[in-house]
């Protein structure tokens, strides 16, 4: 067996845009995914029934069904209707980044409202009296007690679930982004070479994966460091 | 005029009645120390002043002003004015048998929250207040730590310094030293007794008949919700006239 390099050294500028495009993604389903996570973790720990009621419903729902049936949907699904064609939100909904970004970051709001809702459902009972007891309201025992210790107990899990979106990201390549995974299908249909194809976006995505990894590494050092054991 | 009056509290889980109308007044500078067997309700009546615990019936007053208290629909009392409650709160420090230090904060963070989140105080002033305090009760070395780093005795002291950073009318102490080490009970002992020599008004919760002896002025006995007992703890202690109380005296005093 002969690794063609010569190909692959010649399609490294497709797969590097490939990356910025899969960075692009990434980061932007992230940011968006975590803003609205935030609030729905807390509706998720909510007493009031129909609150917690309408963010189970929506975390139930989109962690009920398969992410690419999301994406097909909101791409190809949405197009069909009339209304949508000539609504005002056509230019964003026709294109594929936005419908990636948005189907992404709707997926990864749901799984992350539910690792946070688990946090701050995990907070020491007492940590919760104490802070009643010097008088907080209830805002401000969210605000500097409960979300700050929730967030932080979180992060193991989310780095999890940052992985998992960086592997997803790949299924934009299905319509019609030349992500790294797009990159490889493109030189494949090209050059009919599948193994040295994929093998390169393979790693990429090690490389992308490992640097994650030593990212949330440090921040939990950072931030989480008073769960760790005593040193010196 | 009272610092803090508790007039005929009642309370009850379920159809267990837990309380069943217990009083108590402190004046400036009072020591209280609430003593009697494990659910007696003693604890429940100390949670009961801050509200941590809904009583069902009774009044509480700060400096004369009332808890203003509405009935919610299982009939346990709560605050009709939140915050009217935080504002008491806040006057009202409390310190927990399990510390319940902020585990994601430092010792000094932790000192400085309230005070500046809550009371509104400049985080520099704050921040000589906590050392202050800190250092007062003799863990200054460890105001970087976070809780988990520091023993069970230190985390108490902190926990009182911030109490203390509060600048409190009344400090509620419940079971301070009841997870504590015997060796470490010591030293959070001797911080309370400095603090009721300055004259702190405090009501404690506690099994340290030793504490209660020598350093509270008013002792009172609680047993099956009810106020068996109570008096100048030298007296009562020494010539308990109940059957109850010397029952409990003879299993807890060797």
């Amino acid at each position: 067996m002969i690794f063609d390099y010569n190909v692959i050294w010649d399609a490294l500028p497709l797969y590097m845009s490939g990356l910025l495009t899969t960075l692009k993604l990434l980061a932007l389903s992230l940011f968006f995914g975590l803003l609205v996570s935030i609030p729905l973790g807390l509706m998720r720990v909510s007493k009031q029934p129909l609150v917690n009621l309408l963010a189970w419903l929506y975390t139930y729902v989109i962690r009920g069904t398969p992410m690419l049936v999301q994406l097909f949907l909101i791409y190809y699904g949405l197009a069909q209707f009339e209304v949508v064609r000539e609504s005002f939100l056509w230019p964003w909904l026709s294109s594929a980044t936005f419908c990636a970004c948005l189907a992404f970051a709707i997926n990864t709001s749901a799984y992350t409202a539910e690792i946070i809702a688990g946090s701050l459902k995990a907070t020491p009972h007492g940590e919760i009296e104490a802070a009643k007891a010097v008088g907080m309201s209830r805002i401000k025992m969210y605000r500097r007690i409960l979300l700050p210790s929730a967030l932080r107990r979180a992060l193991p899990q989310y780095s999890n679930e940052v992985i998992m979106m960086l592997q997803t990201t790949s299924l934009a390549s299905i319509v019609t982004l030349i992500d790294i995974t797009g990159a490889a299908r493109t030189v494949n249909a090209q050059f009919y070479l599948p193994f040295e194809a994929y093998i390169t976006a393979g790693v990429f995505y090690l490389c992308m994966t490992f640097i994650l990894v030593r990212l949330f590494k440090m921040a939990e050092r950072r931030w989480l460091g008073y769960l760790a054991p005593r040193k010196g | 005029m009272y610092k803090l009056e508790v007039q005929d509290l009642h309370k009850r889980y379920g159809s267990h009645e837990v309380l069943k109308g217990v009083s108590l007044a402190a004046k400036a500078g009072d020591v209280i120390s609430i003593i009697g067997s494990s659910g007696s309700g003693k604890s429940t009546f100390l949670r009961c002043i801050n509200l941590l615990e809904q009583p069902h019936a009774g009044k509480i007053l700060l400096n004369n002003e009332e808890l203003k208290l509405v009935p919610n629909k299982d009939g346990a009392l709560k605050a009709a004015d939140p915050k009217q409650l935080q504002r008491m709160r806040s006057r009202l420090s409390m310190v927990f048998q399990h510390f319940n230090l902020w585990s994601h904060m430092t010792a000094l963070e932790n000192i400085i929250e309230a005070p500046v989140h809550v009371l509104g105080m400049s985080k520099k002033d704050a921040l000589e207040k906590a050392e202050h305090y800190l250092a007062k009760v003799g863990v200054a070395h460890r105001k970087d730590a976070y809780p988990g780093h520091m023993s069970g005795g230190e985390q108490q002291r902190v926990a009182i310094a911030r109490a203390l950073a509060m600048e409190p009318e009344v400090m509620l102490f419940d079971e301070p030293t009841s997870a504590l080490d015997p060796e470490l009970v010591g030293d959070v002992l001797k911080v309370m007794q400095s603090l009721a020599q300055e004259g702190r008004t405090m009501v404690v919760v506690t099994h340290e008949m030793g504490f209660a002896r020598e350093v509270s002025n008013q002792l009172v006995f609680l047993h099956k919700g009810l106020v068996e007992e109570c008096g100048d703890p030298r007296e009562v202690l020494v010539n308990p006239r109940s059957e109850r109380l010397q029952q409990f005296l003879a299993g807890s005093l060797k």
